[in-house]
């Protein structure tokens, strides 16, 4: 009994099933979302913390301000340097970045996130959909 | 492969001694490359909030003409809250609502109740108890009382909908979003966040004003029927008013210790 021939077949049959959505998409990386500031944004010039980690950690930032405000009724966050904010992500955060569709959806929409924040935290984000 | 114990203690050994002696070349090499942790950001309470170590009301009826008067404190805080007005009455979402006294109080009422009680309405909401049930029912602790000014508050992000709390309740304070409220709330206000279907929500005793230095919707509203302010504090207007007049709480009886007084 010698069925070398057919698991091969099959093997190079099944590398090729699992590996098609690599080669199939192969040079045509999606490009990576470019965010819209706006006016209010760019003039105010800097976040709450710098670019790189407001990008990467502002989940984790706005996790910590949403236990702070609700839990122990703190409602002033006050960065590195020393500026102060309101940590409300409806009243600070969403009130430069006003552009709901051009900003946070870009990069939510770009990592397949569907934060449920928006539900509740800005005027009806859903009827644009 | 042969290996003699000799060998194999050896090289354990030297192991050891480079893993021991890696984690300060480490901790050099990364804080030569500038990855020293960043100087620590801070929290406060805004400069003008009002603070009390137990906020309490008083409700005084005698000044409650009509059903009006109470009409714009419940327009009040339901603008403020973004609480929607729905048709149905079991779908109801009320944070502050009108009620007769034999229902406000009815261990007090008796059969034959005085012609002004007979009559009045008074508004109740959340009492904000000392010994909150509501609390002790919710397995996720979305619903807790604030040890540092009494505050018996939702956290709506943590809120399950289990509706435990509402069991528990015995003044029916909570309400139940049962629909999706957004699209029955008239006018939105956006410094305050809306709920989504399933969550359980009630008064907060204006928790967020208060944090901002300014009074509850509702005493604002009232026209100086209701009192607001430090049950702690002797010489505080609530007390005052408790002092000279006399009071009743809701259910009394029940040892929940409610903070909101009535003047009947």
């Amino acid at each position: 009994m010698n069925d070398k021939g057919k698991i091969v077949t099959g093997l190079v049959i099944f590398a090729a099933v699992v590996t098609f959505p690599f080669w199939y998409n192969l040079g045509k990386a999606a490009p990576p979302p470019e965010v819209v500031l706006t006016e209010k944004a760019k003039a105010a010039g800097e976040c709450v913390l710098p670019k790189e980690e407001i990008r990467a950690e502002h989940m984790q930032l706005l996790d910590v301000w949403r236990d702070t405000q609700v839990r122990d009724g703190q409602t002033v966050y006050i960065n590195a340097k020393g500026k102060a904010y309101t940590m409300s992500l409806s009243n600070t955060c969403l009130d430069c970045h006003s552009n709901y569709k051009d900003f946070c959806d870009r990069c939510h929409v770009y990592a397949s996130v569907d934060p449920y924040c928006f539900d509740c935290h800005i005027d009806n984000p859903k009827e644009g959909e | 492969m042969e290996r003699s114990r000799r060998e194999f203690l050896k090289i354990a050994g030297a192991s050891a001694a480079i893993g021991l002696g890696a984690r300060p070349v480490i901790e050099a090499v990364a804080a030569a490359t500038g990855h020293q942790a960043a100087p620590e950001a801070q929290v406060a309470h805004h400069p003008e909030a009002l603070k009390a170590t137990r906020w309490g009301m008083v409700v005084d009826t005698r000044k409650i003409e009509s059903a009006e008067q109470i009409e714009k404190m419940v327009e009040a805080c339901h603008q403020e809250h973004n609480v929607p007005m729905l048709e149905e009455e079991r779908h109801r979402i009320k944070w502050i609502w009108e009620t007769h006294f034999h229902n406000a109080f009815p261990s007090q009422s008796t059969d034959r109740v005085s012609e002004h009680l007979e009559h009045i309405l008074l508004p109740v909401m959340c009492n904000h108890c000392e010994n909150p049930p509501c609390v002790r029912a919710c397995p996720t602790k979305a619903t807790f009382k604030r040890e540092s000014d009494g505050i018996v508050m939702m956290d709506f992000h943590r809120c399950i909908g289990c509706r435990f709390c509402m069991a528990a309740c015995p003044y029916g304070s909570r309400s139940f979003n049962f629909r999706d409220p957004q699209p029955f709330i008239k006018e939105v206000n956006l410094k305050y966040p809306r709920r989504m279907k399933g969550v359980v929500e009630k008064c907060n005793f204006c928790e967020e004003r208060l944090a901002l230095g300014q009074m509850p919707a509702c005493v604002e509203a009232s026209k100086g029927a209701i009192v607001f302010g430090d049950l702690t504090d002797p010489d505080s207007e609530v007390r005052h008013v408790l002092r000279e007049n006399f009071t009743i709480r809701r259910k009394q009886n029940l040892g929940t210790e409610p903070c909101v007084y009535y003047i009947v």
